[in-house]
């Protein structure tokens, strides 16, 4: 068997593993854990977005907030059901296309592909003017833009009923849904990171002018990663709109890119698998985590519940994890096929061959 | 809108403006010289006003005494983070100094929550802030008179200190070639140390006299001033001290006015800044009295 051959056919039975497994677990595990489990695909929907921006094309955003909170209106928007949107906007009648129609179920997957189309043009909108200048400015205009996108949700309130948000979204959002974005995601990023756009987008993330005299379109490739993350974003907003069944603007606030920030870190910059593991580990750990910020009592010993005390670890290890663990768990490298393989695999398929511009294995 | 409602909002707008010009000298002195944004600068505006207020409504200090003891302790902070958290990332790649910065800040919001709590403090202003001035039919705050005032005072000051003293020079070498000013035996980590002082103490005046503006203090009461101020750095032109000031007097008057002359867009009044940053970014990225920085190779 030739070796792509046996990768496709190795990939094949992994994402039928992975589907049995999931649907065992659908079957035996309580909806709580479920719930978990689901929020975890969500996360890393999220977090390798924002890794395609960050850690692959090297250019610092701090607005996926923004571009998921833009699909998740989207898709509050186009799947809230007609009597549920004229009981939700009682102090302002809701603006005109989104009072006259709403999806059926079967057009959940439509829907999401909307809310990622609304976070692609959000990225675009900032992209364009910041994208041309140095770095920095994109932090900044992004950070700005996120922060808008919650004044506009506190305001346009014929559009996203204000503060108050929306209540009664469809909960579409199974965990076979969560699964397949998260796969689709998985798939075209590593994809997008091995072509000769993302190799393009490496390069200009280690050096600028040296992309540029080679004579790649810095501009062009830095616009693609980040419309190519404003989409997952986006998406990832919707399914988790979805999947909680209301949106307001304190749902996407900064907490959550800081969140991502944690994630991409720790999982390390420019690494997809890693992103997909500390993603998982996180929503995880976040949900075991409660009992830090709510009241412990150990009989005489009582310690009042304080919140922020998370935010503030969390903040705290992205700081030390900068200072001293930059690379963090995984550096740049992926696990692939070829290092599953020199492990476990056949005698002939031993060494690890790296080659420039592709994908380094362990 | 008649003429002394113009003369009184375009008093609001100087005072604002000046408070802006004051945080937003400390972002342009910091990028001016390492090149990256200093996302804590916003929080460390944030624990000047809180060192105020623990002097003053706690501990009972006199305010002059308790006003240069807070803004002293406030550079300190400020040294404090350039030596543990900036100085080891300084030699890593650019994005690593700014996810840095955004830790340090998030640590200082969150630190503020878990030790003095989300909900706001009343802070005490001294009276001569609360005085009423009548100029014609206009009716003026004394924090509007000022604030502006005290702000120039330090802004001469500041001046003084940059272009000057041989500290400021120096600080003016590292700024153009970091390198160099190595070689010609300069200690390059104690300029930048005293740049962090210099921005911190300028962002404990404008945390002061802020919470004299608006006498309401909370751990997050850095995130919307800060981030306009770093606007009006980019409006000024980043890198430029007077820059900066004219930037920040330019946000200031655009603010005010914005609401002043259609009360309805008071909910869009930080929207319209944005607008501002991505109108300057497309039009002129160097701001106004921006030089253009050719990148050597």
């Amino acid at each position: 068997m030739s070796d792509k051959s046996r990768k496709t056919f190795l990939m094949i039975i992994f994402l039928c593993v992975l589907f049995i497994l999931v649907w065992v677990s659908d079957k035996f595990l309580d909806e709580y854990t479920m719930r978990v489990i689901r929020t975890g695909l969500i996360y890393i929907i999220a977090a390798i977005s924002y890794n395609l921006i960050n850690g692959i094309a090297g250019q610092f955003s701090l607005g996926p907030n923004g571009f998921m909170a833009l699909g998740g209106y989207m898709v509050a928007l186009l799947m809230l059901p007609l009597e549920q949107k004229k009981f939700v906007w009682f102090l302002k009648p809701l603006i005109w296309p989104f009072n006259s129609f709403s999806f059926t179920k079967a057009f959940f997957p439509l829907a999401i592909f909307f809310g990622g189309m609304a976070g692609a043009l959000g990225a675009l909108v900032v992209g364009f003017p910041t994208l041309r200048l140095r770095g920095d400015y994109l932090a900044i205009a992004t950070f700005g833009f996120s922060q808008i996108i919650i004044v506009l949700a506190n305001n346009l309130i014929s559009v996203t009923n204000g503060a108050l948000g929306i209540k009664g979204v469809p909960e579409y959002a199974n965990i076979y849904w969560c699964l397949a974005w998260a796969i689709i995601t998985v798939l075209f990023t590593t994809n997008l990171a091995n072509s000769s756009y993302g190799r393009a987008m490496k390069s200009i993330r280690d050096d600028e002018i040296a992309a540029e005299s080679m004579g790649i379109s810095i501009f062009k490739h830095k616009l693609l990663a980040f419309v190519v993350s404003g989409f997952f974003a986006g998406v990832s907003g919707g399914l988790m709109t979805s999947l909680i069944t209301t949106i307001s603007p304190s749902l996407f606030s900064f907490t959550m890119t800081f969140n991502l920030l944690i994630i991409i870190v720790l999982g390390g910059l420019g690494s997809i698998t890693g992103s997909v593991i500390t993603a998982f580990a996180f929503a995880i750990l976040s949900e075991l985590l409660r009992f830090v910020e709510s009241p412990i009592n150990l009989g005489p010993i009582y310690i009042p519940g304080i919140a922020g005390m998370r935010m503030l670890v969390f903040s705290f290890l992205l700081v030390v994890l900068m200072i001293f663990y930059r690379r963090g768990i995984f550096g740049e490298k992926e696990l692939s096929w070829d290092w599953v393989l020199s492990r476990f695999g056949s005698k002939n398929h031993q060494g690890v061959k790296v080659c420039p511009g592709k994908t380094e294995h362990f | 809108m008649n003429a002394s409602v113009f003369f009184q909002q375009l008093i609001n707008g100087m005072s604002l403006g000046s408070l802006y010009a004051l945080l937003a000298i400390g972002y342009t002195m910091v990028y001016g010289i390492l090149r990256f944004i200093n996302f804590a600068h916003s929080d460390i505006f944030m624990v000047g006003a809180y060192f105020a207020f623990f002097s003053i409504v706690i501990f009972r200090i006199p305010w002059p005494i308790a006003a240069i003891l807070s803004i002293g302790l406030t550079a300190l902070v400020g040294m404090a983070i350039d030596r543990v958290a900036y100085r080891p990332v300084r030699d890593a790649p650019r994005i690593s100094a700014l996810i840095t910065a955004v830790g340090v800040s998030s640590f200082l919001e969150n630190l503020g929550l878990v030790t003095v709590g989300a909900r706001p403090k009343a802070f005490e202003s001294p009276s001569f802030m609360s005085k009423l001035f009548h100029i014609g039919d206009a009716a003026i705050t004394g924090v509007a008179i000022w604030v502006p005032v005290i702000t120039l005072g330090f802004l001469i000051v500041m001046m003084y200190i940059v272009y000057k003293t041989k500290v400021g020079m120096a600080m003016r070498a590292v700024s153009t070639d970091i390198d160099a000013t190595r070689l010609m035996g300069v200690d390059v980590d104690k300029v930048i140390s005293y740049t962090f002082a210099l921005g911190s103490a300028l962002a404990a005046v404008g945390g002061i006299l802020w919470a004299c503006k608006y006498p309401k203090i909370s751990p997050l009461m850095g995130v919307y001033p800060g981030w306009k101020a770093f606007t009006a750095a980019v409006v000024g032109g980043i890198g430029s001290i007077p820059g900066a000031m004219i930037g920040g007097f330019i946000i200031g008057l655009i603010e005010v006015m914005t609401v002043a002359i259609s009360p309805g867009l008071s909910g869009y009044r930080d929207g319209v800044i944005f607008l501002v940053l991505v109108i300057f970014l497309l039009l002129r990225p160097t701001g106004i009295l921006g030089e253009t920085l050719k990148e050597k190779v």
